[in-house]
């Protein structure tokens, strides 16, 4: 096997549900590459396919009604896609593993916290009992979880929000994954503690130098967070970058909408906020050309019969818009 | 900025609101014996001016939207005062806060739970014409079409249903339904919470338009501190069942006293990836307490960087510390200026 040279390579990634309105277009070929070490932010707003675009990797998507109807996710070379139940389930939790956005459902509520800590650690690295619950210790207190050794016996509902998330991130941790995909981790956390998990996976992240895919619909939270950014519309990638080429110049109208209808953050309180009109598209009835468009300043007839390609506007950064020089003029 | 502060003091209070408590009993066993309370909101003070919005801010728990449904009466205040245009509410019979609740109305967080899924949009906005008997059949018709117009919906949408609408036009037909009976002041309880960022913005704008003319005076109680500072003139901030400090927008957010204050500024994240570089974060240590077992003296001293013995001792009082600008802290003392 040549060696690869992408730690995670995704290319034309499609998902569907077959539902009884119709197929719902989740993920529309979805491409991009990650490399080692890095930190790639994905926003969007609700229904644009963040999520089930993660699922996808994991191959955690419910078949039937689910379909990954194309494409390729190549981890260090191999196609995920590809690999039997059994060897994804190697590769899940101990390669690449993923934290949730909701702390209070995703722990059992009847297992101890320590006991859901330690499943993982006896199954992938073949702990004994004892030797698990030792690990579970030291990596609840990694996550900061004060009294870990008392602790470990609790069950979720002993446990507050934040706790809780620190103790999903544990599990996410407890394999040493090369690839962590959180999936709005923060979005049901209050601000003070939001800061505390954001600063709690930096930290680790350069102990353990893990690839980190960070998940959100809040645009600050990526601003402090990202290397490269993702921003999807409608299960596509409408506009990647360097984070700060992304912020402080956005080529895609939804980008620049996105981040123009946010408060302004410096001295200046404006009068009114930009808004972008119009809701999200439904993924039932997707109809060809860019999805943005009925809700796009920019649209040209063009626009609704032709699905804009990613080029390149700039060192590394991609944007989908047939109309993104009149977008750069304004 | 002095003249912005003296017409303050001139403006008049349209509610006041005087040491308002409202504790949530916790009973225990067969008999359902009293063992403690759930201090939700314990002893809050403010004035609300006409016109004006003022932000209620804190963490989830700290009483915010507590505060919100005890000033209208959705709970029975344990003691204190609501004074609306000269009338305390918290004493008046049922009856009579029935006639003066036509002047405030309520709009709420979950747009999908708020609205009755077996009731038409028409059905939805004219109840409140209905149920105050002000118009007959033809003229509820007539007004649910100009009140959808007033907030941006289509007036045919009258015959649809809940299901039917997303989560903005959803919270658009809430508001609509809030206006019916002309109210003066509306508590807007975390209205865009649930909404996505490009439609929060929309409310938003149609919140400051509706404000702008029918002269309503907001009340907007939320946890996304940077839209507050957007739509607020003045903030009040809470933690666990007290306001801690109270200031207009531009003082609170360019100069914060009270430590816990500091930290929630200093936590929230900026979309701007070059400040954020650079920037230094106040993190806070731990979860908030539980309200049924406050710490004694101040209630953030189990969190607080600066903390000091007389802080675990006595609770500091809510004083003004400059004109107009309150905060209770034993280390923030008045300055003259």
């Amino acid at each position: 096997m040549t060696s690869p040279e992408h730690l995670l390579e995704i290319q034309h990634l499609t998902t569907r549900f077959h539902t009884e309105d119709g197929i719902v277009h989740a993920v529309n070929d979805v491409s991009y590459t990650l490399d080692e070490g890095d930190t790639l932010g994905i926003v969007g707003e609700s229904g644009c396919g963040k999520s089930v675009h993660a699922l996808s990797i994991m191959r955690l998507i419910q078949i039937p009604p689910g379909e990954i109807a194309a494409g390729e996710v190549r981890f260090r070379g191999q196609d995920l896609l590809k690999l039997n139940d059994d060897d994804m389930r190697k590769v899940r939790g101990a390669e690449i593993a993923m934290i949730f956005q909701d702390p209070m459902t995703s722990l059992n509520p009847v297992k101890t916290v320590g006991f859901q800590v330690m499943e993982a650690l006896m199954l992938h690295e073949g702990m004994d009992k004892a030797r698990a619950r030792e690990r579970t210790i030291e990596l609840l207190d990694l996550v900061g979880i004060p009294e870990a050794a008392q602790r470990v016996d609790d069950y979720p509902h002993q446990f507050s929000g934040g706790m809780r998330q620190r103790v999903m991130i544990a599990m996410g941790l407890s394999c040493n994954p090369s690839i962590l995909i959180a999936d709005e981790p923060t979005t049901a956390l209050d601000v003070t503690i939001q800061a505390q998990i954001i600063d709690l996976v930096k930290r680790l992240q350069q102990k353990f130098g893990m690839t980190v895919i960070w998940i959100t619909h809040d645009l600050g939270v990526i601003a402090g967070l990202a290397r490269r950014v993702n921003v999807m519309y409608a299960g596509r990638i409408i506009e990647t970058g360097p984070v700060k080429d992304i912020y402080a110049s956005p080529h895609h109208p939804y980008t620049v909408g996105l981040l123009g209808s946010l408060p302004s953050h410096g001295s200046r309180v404006s009068s009114r906020l930009f808004s972008i009109p119009g809701e999200p598209p439904d993924l039932i009835g997707l109809s060809p050309g860019c999805a943005f468009a009925p809700r796009c300043q920019y649209q040209t007839p063009r626009c609704w019969k032709e699905t804009p390609p990613l080029e390149e506007v700039g060192v590394g950064h991609i944007a989908a818009c047939w109309e993104k020089d009149a977008v750069r003029r304004v | 900025m002095a003249e912005a502060l003296k017409t303050d003091s001139t403006k008049q209070a349209l509610l006041h609101v005087e040491n308002l408590k409202k504790y949530f009993p916790i009973k225990r066993g067969v008999f359902q014996q009293h063992v403690g309370d759930v201090k939700a909101v314990d002893g809050v003070s403010f004035d609300v001016y006409q016109g004006e919005t003022l932000g209620l801010v804190g963490e989830s728990g700290c009483g915010k939207t507590t505060t919100g449904r005890t000033i209208i009466r959705i709970y029975e205040p344990t003691s204190g005062h609501v004074i609306f245009k000269g009338r305390d509410l918290a004493t008046l019979r049922s009856n009579e806060m029935r006639e003066l609740r036509r002047s405030m109305q309520m709009i709420f967080q979950d747009p999908y739970a708020s609205l009755n899924p077996r009731m038409s949009v028409l059905k939805i906005v004219g109840e409140p014409l209905e149920v105050f008997h002000v118009a007959n059949k033809e003229e509820r018709r007539e007004r649910v079409a100009n009140l959808l117009q007033l907030v941006g919906l289509d007036p045919d949408f009258m015959v649809r249903y809940p299901h039917e609408f997303s989560g903005g036009q959803r919270q658009r037909i809430g508001l609509a339904r809030s206006l019916a009976l002309n109210p003066e002041l509306i508590i807007c309880d975390e209205p865009i919470s649930a909404l996505d960022v490009s439609i929060q913005a929309q409310v938003v704008n149609l919140l400051e338009d509706l404000q702008e003319e029918l002269g309503l005076t907001y009340i907007f109680i939320a946890h996304d501190l940077s839209m507050v500072r957007h739509i607020s003139n003045r903030v009040a901030v809470m933690y666990l069942g007290k306001i801690v400090e109270l200031t207009d927008r531009e003082t609170l957010y360019a100069n914060p006293l009270h430590p816990y204050t500091q930290a929630l500024l200093s936590a929230i994240p900026v979309p701007d990836p070059t400040i954020e570089e650079t920037r230094q974060r106040i993190l806070l240590e731990g979860d908030l307490p539980s309200p049924a077992h406050p710490p004694k003296g101040c209630r953030f001293n189990t969190r607080c960087a600066h903390v000091q013995d007389i802080c675990r001792q006595e609770e500091p009082a809510f004083i003004e510390v400059a004109s107009n600008h309150f905060c209770a802290c034993h280390f923030v003392t008045p300055t003259t200026t």
